[in-house]
């Protein structure tokens, strides 16, 4: 956090009175999100990577630590080496990795 | 109050766009071939986008008095099938000529293919043979860091000098990297997938504002023609100065297109 801190140029109270109502309605949209797919009807999967990828993020939201915005981009990555010959037949992209070992650094 | 939009798509937008954009404040856009919503059908196709671009396009935008440069290439959506690109690419050529064309992009990877990744080879080495700046595409969401990753490497295996080629579309997770390895980095502000101007504000505070610029990359999706004054707006009333604001939405954008003797304008 040290090489980052007072980069931007308002105070922290300058900050939250000028961003707090946009962020209060936009976190208020990703729980009323998460009530929608509690609400909804049983599909044909139990659980969904990019829901799982979703929470996974909320938890960098609320760790103390700096960098979140990057730290979440890079949990949403795919981490794979693996390049395949062709895009033919592959749908675009989800925002999230499916594969087992997920995203990451 | 003067700005460059560095990346629009005005052949999906309409005059009315133009004129907004002229009342805002633009003086210049630059316009990069890019997928239009289908895969064309032959090359010739291609070609006739290309007049578009060179021809028309600089016309219509005259008319608002905003000077219009462009770029060519096959976007890395159309560019999997190795002989259909190559075809189109042996037509850009004759498009360099034209004197509003400012180099080869917006060329890059869509899903990290190998087939995408020649046809990126090639075209940097068309770039590097005809001694044109590159403007790169960077993959969407889950695929943009390693497909950034792969493009820079394949950037780096050429000659061209890393101050000649901007690697667009870059976010939190790319920006570093990219501004490292000598590249120049384009925030573009789109409203779902890429940044908004709180964002790319929030980038320029961390990482500075040398070698960046923002873009609105406005085309036929959801997107805005008049995010780069909105991220001007916002910096400002961020209590940024006005001598950065112009840096980075005008003056940088002046600084990296001039390295192409078709880029002039007078800010």
């Amino acid at each position: 956090m040290s090489d980052l801190a007072k980069t931007c140029p308002q105070t922290r109270e300058q900050v939250i009175n000028m961003y707090f109502l946009e962020h209060r309605a936009k976190l208020l949209d990703v729980a009323a999100f998460l009530d929608r797919i509690d609400r909804a009807q049983p599909g044909t999967a139990s659980s969904d990577f990019r829901e799982a990828a979703l929470k996974g993020a909320i938890g960098v939201l609320i760790d103390g630590q700096s960098q979140r915005a990057k730290r979440v981009l890079e949990l949403f990555s795919d981490a794979t080496a693996e390049m395949p010959q062709s895009a033919h037949g592959m749908k675009g992209a989800s925002g999230a990795v499916k594969t087992a070992t997920g995203g990451g650094k | 109050m003067k700005y460059i939009d560095p990346h629009i798509h005005m052949v999906s937008r309409t005059t009315d766009d133009y004129q907004r954009m002229a009342q805002s404040g633009c003086i210049a856009v630059t316009e990069p071939a890019f997928w239009a919503g289908f895969d064309r059908s032959s090359a010739q196709g291609f070609a006739d986008y290309f007049r578009q671009l060179t021809e028309y396009e600089p016309r219509r935008a005259a008319l608002f008095g905003i000077q219009h440069f462009t770029w060519l290439c096959i976007n890395p959506k159309e560019a999997d099938d190795p002989g259909f690109a190559r075809e189109v690419i042996s037509i850009i050529p004759e498009f360099l000529k034209c004197d509003t064309v400012l180099g080869i992009g917006e060329i890059g990877l869509n899903k990290n293919t190998k087939n995408e990744l020649i046809i990126l080879e090639e075209q940097i080495a068309l770039a590097e043979t005809h001694n044109q700046l590159v403007l790169v595409h960077t993959p969407h969401l889950e695929d943009k860091r390693k497909g950034t990753r792969l493009i820079m490497d394949a950037l780096s295996a050429s000659n061209i000098d890393a101050g000649r080629i901007l690697i667009d579309h870059v976010e939190e997770h790319t920006v570093g990297e990219v501004l490292d390895r000598g590249f120049w980095a384009g925030m573009t502000l789109y409203p779902d997938t890429k940044m908004t101007p709180q964002r790319a504000t929030d980038v320029i505070e961390m990482y500075g504002s040398e070698r960046i610029w923002m873009n609105s990359a406005g085309d036929w999706g959801c997107s805005d023609p008049l995010a780069v004054p909105k991220a001007r707006v916002e910096m400002s009333r961020r209590g940024h100065t006005m001598s950065l604001i112009d840096k980075v939405t005008l003056e940088n954008p002046m600084t990296f297109l001039s390295q192409s003797p078709n880029f002039k304008v007078n800010a």
